[in-house]
């Protein structure tokens, strides 16, 4: 069976609907502290949504910097998955394991809402299952998540998922945040670190409002099962 | 023993979310006067060391690995005791 561990730091919170869409999935969660670590025996790593150390300094960038996160790198660099979501994502690139940064929302609020999402790339351990093009509607719930990066032409073969409007339109006017580009989703340069803000265990079940993001953990254990 | 103090700020051309929204607070206030307002954060850091050159390049690094994002973010340090 296919294991993934889903990390806690102090103040994580979104931990356990994110081991419940792993098991919907059809794999195995566990929890790991982040100061216990033991991480290479499990097939995938995720990192959930929280407010991990009260966001101070900026959001992620405590997390990012502890012991654990050396593990990830690691963990990483051997091909095998990791995922970010929400202040996962903002703690892979406080750790650079995923290109650009994270910053306070345009407008300056917490936005909880939901969105839709382009997919740009189905080729990753993630995506496997939806197809180029295709929109999705998942929630987003967060403050600092304008995504920005120096030099956005670096990144757009990078983009997984863009916000947009519900005919997969990229507008401003769809985007809640002020990301460059609508950007939300970014992976690595070999593809199999996944940061987005949205989530996806929160449409993972028709009684959320939308099961559009189960198939991004169906396709997560699907590519750890080869 | 060395105080530093770390003032971290976002670069003139980064948008600055909280700095537009006092902005307006103040506008409301009756302050017609305020055209513009940047936010920066301020750290004060005591380290057991006996010179100032080393403190400053000890924060300067502290800065450099987490203080500050260097994508974003400008940073300056001022010794002050």
């Amino acid at each position: 069976m296919v294991r993934v561990a889903v990390l806690r730091f102090p103040g994580t919170n979104c931990d356990l609907e994110m081991a419940w869409a792993v098991e919907r999935a059809g794999a195995e969660a566990e929890f790991v502290w982040h100061e216990d670590g033991g991480l290479a025996e499990y097939d995938a790593v995720i990192i959930p949504g929280g407010f991990t150390y009260g966001d101070y300094v900026r959001a992620g960038a405590i997390a990012a910097r502890s012991p654990i996160m050396e593990e990830v790198r690691e963990f990483a660099e051997e091909g095998r998955p990791v995922l970010g979501v929400c202040n996962g994502m903002q703690i892979l690139a406080e750790a650079g394991l995923i290109p650009g940064t994270l910053t306070v929302n345009r407008g300056n609020r917490f936005i909880c809402d939901w969105v839709h999402l382009r997919v740009e790339r189905a080729d990753t351990p993630f995506t496997g299952r939806y197809r180029e093009g295709e929109v999705l509607r998942i929630p987003i719930a967060h403050a600092e998540g304008r995504y920005y990066a120096e030099d956005p032409d670096r990144v757009e073969d990078r983009v997984v998922f863009r916000f947009c409007g519900p005919n997969g339109e990229v507008d401003d006017r769809y985007n809640p945040n002020g990301s460059v580009r609508g950007i939300t989703g970014v992976v690595n340069r070999e593809g199999n670190v996944l940061g987005m803000m949205p989530h996806p265990e929160r449409a993972a079940h028709r009684l959320q409002g939308s099961e559009d993001g189960l198939r991004l953990f169906q396709s997560l254990v699907e590519w750890c099962r080869g | 023993m060395v105080t530093v103090e770390v003032r971290v700020s976002l670069k003139p051309k980064a948008l600055d979310p909280e700095g537009e929204t006092v902005k307006r607070a103040l506008h409301r206030l009756g302050y017609e006067e305020v055209s513009d307002v940047r936010t920066a954060k301020v750290y004060r850091i005591e380290l057991d060391v006996d010179d100032e050159e080393e403190a400053v390049e000890l924060v300067d690094e502290m800065c450099r690995r987490l203080l500050a994002n260097p994508v974003v973010e400008d940073y300056e340090i001022e010794v002050v005791e």
